[in-house]
């Protein structure tokens, strides 16, 4: 049995790369956030306790437009749903009995990144692992948007060009080997890169915003694939990830 | 008139994370339905390929890099790779390629 401790070690450790990632992403929003009119500290403080890169440049770019905060709720709904969809997957696989404290930690630690690894890790999500990733990763967050609102173009865009693939990287770690040990879970990885590629292009759906693009695809792809490929009851927890393992 | 900013601020952060709780307080235990799991469990791996695709072409400065970051991503996790490795690979491909490109 390993200790809470050490589990919470791994997650600061596997924090890490997710945070250089978000340090350069953070960047070009702090680039983004000084236009809008965010001072370097109100940037640091939203992505201190935000932590949501579409759903922060989504709010940032409404509030230049003088919003009023009922506008700005239901922007927050509609651009962060996604994180309902990983929420119910994350409980999924915590037993009956789990405190509500538990659930909330773990919940409260999502992200895209963070519940890539939590769900990659094998057994019972639990938030000593996701609170570790999130202690470390999202300083960096911060400090980035913080950094890229005071200081804009110190870093080279070629830089920041190569940074930005960062969190593209760490979640093909995620999908990758369990979309090669399952052959169900490949064919929705394809599907799901043609179907996005061609949401980007079609009319009309091109016309939502990228996160309501996300949840439109994965509601109707993973549907698709619970229908044609269900899962035989109780043998999906702690499935598929060979990619963190130590 | 103009909400003061940081009201704004946790306005956002707080809505923010009532989607990231909202299942926690209404799931008490493991959905049964085998559809639901089936759905579940397709979930992460399609949305994090939503998002990684066409996005990764889209974030660099020349789309080439991108596609090849792409390419040695998946190769490089399908060889069994770690996070930081497949993350490193990503940059590195982006960074030598754009030496040439531009």
């Amino acid at each position: 049995m390993e200790s809470n401790r050490s589990i919470f070690m791994q997650g600061c450790r596997d924090g890490i790369p997710i945070g250089l990632g978000y340090f350069a992403v953070a960047f070009s929003l702090g680039i983004a956030a000084r236009d809008y009119g965010f001072s370097a500290f109100q940037g640091f403080v939203s992505s201190m306790i935000t932590y949501a890169s579409a759903g922060q440049y989504m709010g940032f770019a409404l509030y230049a437009t003088n919003a009023t905060l009922i506008e700005l709720i239901i922007l927050m709904f509609i651009i962060n749903a996604r994180y309902i969809l990983m929420g119910f997957a994350l409980n999924q696989r915590m037993p009956e009995g789990t405190p509500l404290r538990t659930r909330l930690l773990v919940g409260s630690c999502i992200t895209d990144e963070i519940f890539g690894i939590t769900i990659a890790r094998p057994g019972v999500p639990t938030p000593y692992y996701s609170g570790g990733a999130l202690i470390t990763a999202v300083p960096m967050w911060a400090l980035g948007t913080a950094l890229g609102i005071s200081m804009g173009n110190i870093l080279p865009a070629r830089i920041v060009s190569a940074l930005s693939v960062a969190l593209f990287g760490m979640f093909l770690a995620v999908i990758i080997p369990p979309a090669r040990k399952d052959r169900a879970v490949g064919l929705a990885v394809a599907v799901s890169f043609v179907c996005s590629y061609a949401a980007v292009r079609l009319p009309l759906i091109s016309g939502l915003s990228q996160g309501n693009r996300t949840i439109l695809l994965t509601i109707l792809i993973s549907s698709l694939f619970a229908a044609l490929a269900p899962r035989k009851s109780e043998q999906d927890t702690g499935k598929g990830g060979e990619s963190d393992a130590d | 008139m103009q909400t003061n900013v940081y009201v704004y601020i946790a306005v956002m952060a707080f809505a923010t994370w009532l989607m990231r709780v909202v299942p926690s307080l209404v799931m008490k235990r493991p959905i049964s339905n085998q559809f639901f799991q089936s759905f579940l469990y397709y979930v992460p791996y399609v949305t994090l390929a939503v998002m990684t695709f066409p996005a990764i072409v889209e974030a660099t400065q020349s789309p080439v890099a991108g596609a090849a970051a792409l390419i040695a991503g998946i190769i490089a996790a399908w060889l069994g790779a770690g996070l930081l490795p497949v993350a490193v690979i990503c940059c590195l491909t982006v960074f030598i390629l754009e030496l040439f490109v531009h």
